[in-house]
């Protein structure tokens, strides 16, 4: 089997996508022919695939693989050399606003004290606008996404207090206080209790119910078959993007991974 | 009554020690408030660089005659603005290409000072600061730069947070982040050469950190911080001042170590308990 064959399969897939319900729409989320170098390195080639607004669509693929570059390119963080991605049918600089980003915790600055209340009206700040102050909206709209999260009771604690899966539901918040269209989580599930995932993907469904774009990168299979509606199998370019069920089967995991052991041990782990 | 109007009062009967006051009041204002940035984004080693690499500006306004604020902010500016592109691009250590672009400016305008023979310049003034100096101008530059540095803490506070905290996420949401990073930079370098008149080059990062870093052991909130920080600050600036006049102290020097010995109060009180 090679590479090249099976992206044209994976693409085959693309095609067919779709739950029967996205009435053709215009995708939320358009990725064409992308590529990405990281100093020297081209980290992502030619990827190509698109994700319909209502779905959570799961980023799978070994370490190294570009899900972090491919994140960090469609949130304008790092400039791609080619291709075209539109969000909501705009380009990446037109759209900052309704795209938000649940980063890895090492690229905050916890030295810097903030409270849950202060963190969560961040993503407000655009609204807001510049050199002005939160109003009466701002202040609804965070208390709002507090208590989707369940973290109301906690408005006062400074963020550094929380554990790592609170930590991540406050940064949910955020995002739903930008009020955005297209959200992107990178392993935003590791290392977090059980509450904390239970609220999480409660939450993540609410939004994908509202019509919300959901893009989750994780290492955690069994997890990806649970939450997401469609799959995007990466390997520094597409190896298949399709419907969930479709996507994550041994032929994929053998090309993914260059091993089934890793599906077969997660097969078994469910059984 | 007397030993109040002694003590507080009297001082102020001379034209210089009210100058000096309203620059000590605004220089510790206004650190503090900066130095909560300086702080929490460890930029300390930057303020102590930038303080040293002014020195060439202020030379050059001597030597031609000008204030020498004409030849510090601008130069402070430029350095602060270079610096910052050097941390970004840097690739040698961003520590190592900085302290060496400092070390040089700083020798620059040592050996600059050797041509101002028969002007009132002195290396110890510059250093340590000489704040019973001020000139009315001075007061003046300094209160409207301070003014102007505090007019843009207040309304570009939120930005400032968002970028300090989490700058991927400021990013991404459309925020300038190597803009707001390039203002505060400048407003660090206006600030330092506000500050070398009340404490010198050398004692600049104790009324820019200390009173910070303080603060941040007093109160967990990132505005809070900002005016304990320049509550101590006011207090280690003034009270400093007073050491100086009724004890004939050097007066930069009494101000730096008031900010200390509050800082080591603070943490040995935080530690006893």
């Amino acid at each position: 089997m090679t590479a090249k064959g099976d992206a044209n399969s994976s693409a085959d897939i693309v095609k067919t996508s779709g739950n029967g319900d996205s009435s053709a729409a215009e995708p939320s989320l358009l990725v064409e022919d992308l590529v990405v170098d990281r100093g020297e390195v081209q980290v992502l080639n030619g990827v190509t695939f698109s994700a319909q607004s209502g779905h959570i669509m799961g980023v799978i693929g070994p370490n190294g693989a570009g899900k972090s570059t491919l994140f960090n390119t469609l949130t304008g963080l790092l400039p791609a050399r080619e291709g075209r991605v539109l969000i909501c049918g705009k380009s990446i600089q037109d759209s900052q606003g309704s795209v938000a980003f649940v980063p890895q915790r090492q690229n905050i600055n916890w030295d810097l004290p903030m409270t849950v209340w202060d963190m969560v009206m961040l993503g407000r700040t655009r609204r807001i606008g510049w050199f002005r102050r939160p109003g009466r909206a701002d202040r609804e709209a965070v208390e709002d996404a507090l208590n989707q999260v369940w973290m109301w009771d906690r408005r006062n604690s400074l963020i550094s207090e929380l554990s790592g899966g609170q930590q991540q539901r406050i940064f949910i918040a955020r995002a739903l206080a930008q009020g955005v269209d297209v959200l992107i989580l990178d392993e935003a599930f590791r290392g977090v209790d059980f509450t904390s995932q239970e609220v999480m993907t409660l939450v993540l469904q609410e939004m994908r119910d509202a019509g919300k774009t959901i893009l989750l990168a994780s290492h955690n299979i069994s997890y990806i078959r649970k939450l997401t509606d469609e799959c995007l199998c990466l390997n520094r370019s597409v190896v298949a993007c399709g419907p969930t069920a479709e996507v994550l089967v041994p032929d994929v995991m053998e090309e993914l991974y260059r091993s089934v052991d890793i599906y077969r041990a997660y097969e078994s782990e469910q059984n | 009554m007397d030993v109040i109007s002694d003590v507080l009062v009297a001082p102020f009967q001379y034209g210089f020690m009210v100058r000096a006051l309203i620059v000590s009041l605004l220089v510790g204002v206004m650190c503090p408030m900066l130095g909560a940035y300086v702080v929490t984004k460890g930029l300390g080693f930057m303020g102590d660089a930038l303080s040293h690499a002014v020195l060439p500006g202020m030379v050059a306004a001597f030597l031609i005659g000008v204030n020498p604020f004409l030849g510090a902010i601008p130069m402070g500016i430029a350095v602060a603005l270079l610096s910052g592109y050097l941390i970004k691009r840097a690739g040698v250590s961003a520590d190592t290409s900085v302290g060496i672009l400092f070390a040089g400016l700083f020798a620059l305008g040592v050996v600059m000072l050797s041509f101002t023979r028969g002007l009132r310049v002195s290396l110890e003034d510059i250093l340590l600061g000489q704040v019973l100096g001020v000139t009315t101008r001075d007061v003046v530059v300094t209160a409207v730069m301070a003014g102007a540095v505090l007019a843009v803490l207040y309304l570009l506070h939120k930005e400032f947070v968002f970028a300090s905290f989490d700058p991927a996420g400021a990013s991404v949401i459309g925020l300038p982040t190597q803009g707001l990073d390039y203002l505060l930079l400048a407003l660090l370098a206006v600030v330092i050469v506000l500050a070398i008149q009340a404490v010198g080059i050398v004692l600049v990062l104790a009324m820019l950190i200390t009173p910070a870093a303080t603060s941040f052991l007093l109160v967990r909130n990132f505005p809070k911080a900002m005016f304990t920080g320049s509550f101590l600050g006011v207090i280690s600036a003034v009270a400093g001042l007073y050491l100086s006049y009724h004890y004939n102290l050097p007066s930069g020097p009494s101000m730096a170590l008031l900010a200390t010995v509050i800082f080591a109060v603070v943490v040995a009180v935080k530690k006893a308990r």
